[in-house]
C-alpha cells in the first residue's frame, strides 16, 4: 500500500509540470500581464520595460516557468496586480469553494444514489423511466440557466432564502448554489448506480444473501450498494477537481467569492498571477482526488490490493 | 465540464424482451448476407422511439440551421425599441416575428432564436469532427504502437485534463480580439480532443490482439490496412457515441463561455440567454426561447448517442 502510494506520488509529478506548464504558457504567452496593468491606456515604453524587469517577464518562458516554480515551492504565489499576495486570495477563496464543493458533493451522494438504486431496483417501470427523463432533461439545460432560474423561484419570488451568498458563505448559504452546482453531476450519479445496480441485481451473490434470509434492506445497502458503488465512486473522484474548477458560473450566480470567481475576475483582467496560483492549487486537488479514488477501491473491493 | 468518458458504460440497459427478440433475426441472418455489427444496429435503431425522436429533431435544427430564411421573415438583427420593448409573446401567432415576443431591444426572439441556431450547430459540429479526427488519430496511435507512443500520449492527456476545462477555454478566448466561430472550435477542440483519445485508445486495445487482426496479419495485410479496414471499423462504435453526447455538452460549452462575457462575435443563443438575464425578474419569456431551444438541442444529441449506445453494446445481443 505505501509503496504503491509513493509510486502514485512519483507519477503526478510528470503530469503536475505538465499541466502547470500548460497553463503558464496559456496565461503568459497569449496575454500581455504588463499591457493589462495599464488598462486601456498604452503604457510608457520605460516603464513598461522596468515592470517586465521587475516580474521576470523578459525572460525567454522556460525561465519564467522555473524561476515561477522555484518561488511557488518557497510558498511565494506572486502578487496580484491590486498588490494583494496571492497566497492571501488563495487562502481566502479557498475554504469558500470547498465548502461549495463539500455541500454539492454531499447532495450528489445522498440524493444521486438514492435516485440510482430506486430506479435500478425497479428497471422499465413507470418509476425508472421517470428518473430517466429527468436526468435527460438536467443534463440539457445549461447550469447557468437553472441557477439563474432557481435564484429567481427561491430567493426572489418565494423568498425562502437570500438570492446572494455572504462574504463569509456559511453553510446554510451555500445549500442552493450546491443543489445547482451538483445538479448536472447527480444525473450522472443517478444513471451511473442505476445501470451499476441493475447490472449486479441479478448476481450470485444477491440470491444467495437473499436465499439465506437476509432482510431486502440489508441485503441492498451491505451487498448490493456496496458492490455497485466503484463506477460512482470513480466519477466523483474526477468530478472533484471539476466541481472546483467548474464553480466559476455557480459562484458568478450567487456572488459567491471562491475560487471561480477569483478566476474569472483574473482571467478577463489578465492578471497572470492569480490565474495560473489557483490553477496550480486546482490540478493538485486533481490529482489528489484521483489518487484517493484508487485507494478507496481497495476499501470497496476487498479483491483489489495494492503491493 | 462532466467527464464523460466516465459514464461510457453507463447505461446499458438490458430489457429481457430486446435479447429474446435479437436472437432469432441474428439466426435468419446467418442464413443469407452475414450482418455487421453497423447493419444489426441500424436494424434496432430504427425501432427505438429515443433514436427517432433525437434524429427528427436533429435534422429541423440543421435545416434551421441552413435555410434560417425558411422560417422567419424578420431580421434578427433590427430592433423596434418604441413598439416592441420586452413586449410578450403572442403564443397563437405562428411563425409571426411577435410568436415569442420581442427582447431589450425590441428583436423578434423568434427570428433571433432561428438565426441563432447556425453559429450554435457550427461550433457543435466543429469541435466534434476536429476532436474525432484529430483525438480519433492520437488514440490510435497510442493504442497500437504502445511503447513510447503509448506513454507520451497517455501522459499529453493526462497533462489536459489536469487543467479544467472553461477555464483553459477562457483564457485562450480572453486572449483574442475577434471571438469567431473558428476561434471558439479551436479554443473548445484544444482542450477537449482527449477525451476521444482515452476512448479511442481503450477501443484500440481491446481490438488489437482479436484473432481477426493477427488473421489479417498472416494474410500479409500492412500496418496501415490493419489499422484502417479492420480495427478502425470496429473501435468506431464507442468513439461515435461519446463524440455524439459531446457535441451537446460543446454548444451548452459555448453558451456557458457566453454567458461569461466570452462569446461569439454574432447572433448565438448563448449570447442572447445572457443578455436576457438582466431582464429574468420580470421578463423571463426573453430567457426561456433561447435557454429552451438550445436545452432541446442538446437533449436531441443526448438522446440520439444514448439510442446508439445501447444499440451498438453487444452485451444485449
Amino acid at each position: 500500500m505505501g509503496r504503491y502510494v509513493i509510486r502514485r506520488l512519483l507519477q503526478m509529478i510528470p503530469v503536475f509540470i505538465g499541466s502547470t506548464f500548460l497553463i503558464f504558457f496559456m496565461v503568459y504567452a497569449l496575454g500581455d500581464p504588463v499591457a493589462a496593468l495599464f488598462g486601456d491606456k498604452a503604457p510608457d515604453p520605460a516603464t513598461a520595460a522596468r515592470i517586465r524587469h521587475d516580474l521576470y517577464l523578459d525572460q525567454p518562458l522556460w525561465k519564467q516557468y522555473l524561476h515561477y516554480m522555484g518561488q511557488i515551492f518557497q510558498g511565494d504565489f506572486g502578487t496580484a496586480f491590486n498588490g494583494q499576495k496571492v497566497t492571501e486570495l488563495l487562502a481566502a477563496a479557498y475554504p469558500v469553494t470547498l465548502r461549495l464543493t463539500l455541500v454539492a458533493i454531499v447532495i450528489e451522494l445522498i440524493v444521486g444514489v438514492t435516485l440510482g438504486v430506486v430506479s435500478g431496483l425497479r428497471r422499465g417501470r413507470a418509476v425508472d423511466s421517470s428518473v430517466l427523463i429527468l436526468t435527460l432533461i438536467v443534463i440539457s439545460v445549461p447550469t447557468f440557466v437553472t441557477g439563474y432560474v432557481l435564484q429567481f423561484l427561491f430567493g426572489v419570488k418565494w423568498d425562502v432564502i437570500r438570492p446572494t451568498v455572504s462574504p463569509d458563505a456559511p453553510f446554510g448559504e451555500l445549500i442552493l448554489p450546491g443543489i445547482v452546482l451538483a445538479l448536472v453531476s447527480l444525473a450522472y450519479v443517478t444513471r451511473l448506480t442505476r445501470t451499476s445496480i441493475a447490472e449486479n441485481v441479478r448476481a450470485d451473490y444477491v440470491r444467495t444473501a437473499v436465499a439465506k434470509g437476509l432482510p431486502r434492506r440489508r441485503v441492498i445497502t451491505r451487498h448490493l450498494l456496496r458492490n455497485s458503488l466503484i463506477p460512482v465512486i470513480t466519477f466523483i473522484g474526477t468530478d472533484i477537481g471539476s466541481l472546483m474548477g467548474g464553480a466559476i458560473v455557480t459562484e458568478k450566480i450567487f456572488n459567491i467569492h471562491g475560487v471561480g470567481y477569483q478566476i474569472y475576475q483574473g482571467i478577463l483582467r489578465n492578471n497572470a498571477p492569480t490565474v495560473v496560483g489557483f490553477v496550480t492549487i486546482l490540478v493538485i486537488v486533481f490529482l489528489l482526488a484521483n489518487l484517493l479514488v484508487d485507494l478507496l477501491y481497495a476499501v470497496l473491493d476487498p479483491r483489489i490490493r495494492y503491493a | 465540464m462532466p467527464d464523460l468518458t466516465k459514464t461510457e458504460t453507463a447505461d446499458a440497459p438490458d430489457q429481457a424482451a430486446e435479447v429474446t427478440a435479437a436472437e432469432p433475426r441474428n439466426g435468419a441472418g446467418a442464413v443469407g448476407k452475414p450482418r455487421s455489427l453497423w447493419g444489426d444496429a441500424w436494424r434496432d435503431l430504427r425501432r427505438r422511439p429515443l433514436f427517432i425522436i433525437g434524429s427528427l429533431l436533429i435534422v429541423l435544427m440543421l435545416v434551421v440551421a441552413a435555410w434560417p430564411g425558411l422560417f422567419t421573415s424578420a431580421d434578427p438583427g433590427s430592433g423596434d425599441l418604441a413598439n416592441h420593448f420586452l413586449q410578450s409573446p403572442n403564443l397563437t401567432h405562428f411563425f409571426q416575428p411577435d410568436w415569442f415576443g420581442y427582447d431589450g431591444q425590441g428583436r423578434s426572439i423568434y427570428a433571433r432564436v432561428v438565426y441563432g441556431t447556425r453559429n450554435s450547430l457550427l461550433v457543435g459540429f466543429g469541435v466534434t469532427i476536429t476532436i474525432t479526427l484529430f483525438g480519433g488519430l492520437m488514440g490510435m496511435l497510442a493504442g497500437y504502437f504502445g511503447g513510447f507512443w503509448d506513454s507520451l500520449i497517455s501522459r499529453l492527456t493526462d497533462v489536459f485534463f489536469g487543467i479544467p476545462f472553461l477555464l483553459g477555454a477562457m483564457v485562450v478566448l480572453n486572449s483574442v480580439d475577434q471571438i469567431t466561430v473558428p476561434v471558439v472550435i479551436g479554443a473548445l477542440a484544444f482542450l477537449g480532443w482527449t477525451q476521444i483519445t482515452r476512448v479511442m485508445r481503450g477501443a484500440v486495445i481491446t481490438n488489437k490482439h482479436a484473432d481477426y487482426v493477427t488473421a489479417a496479419r498472416a494474410l500479409g495485410a500492412g500496418t496501415k490496412r490493419i489499422l484502417l479496414k479492420h480495427i478502425l471499423p470496429n473501435a468506431m462504435a464507442p468513439v461515435i457515441v461519446i463524440a455524439t453526447i459531446a457535441l451537446g455538452t460543446y454548444i451548452v460549452a459555448e453558451s456557458t463561455l457566453a454567458y461569461l462575457g466570452l462569446g461569439l462575435n454574432g447572433i448565438s443563443w448563448g449570447s442572447d440567454i445572457n443578455d436576457a438575464t438582466q431582464n429574468i425578474r420580470n421578463n423571463p419569456h426573453v430567457l426561456f426561447f433561447p435557454a429552451g431551444m438550445l436545452s432541446l438541442t442538446v437533449l436531441a444529441f443526448i438522446m440520439l448517442g444514448d439510442a446508439v449506445r445501447e444499440a451498438l453494446d453487444p452485451k444485449l445481443r
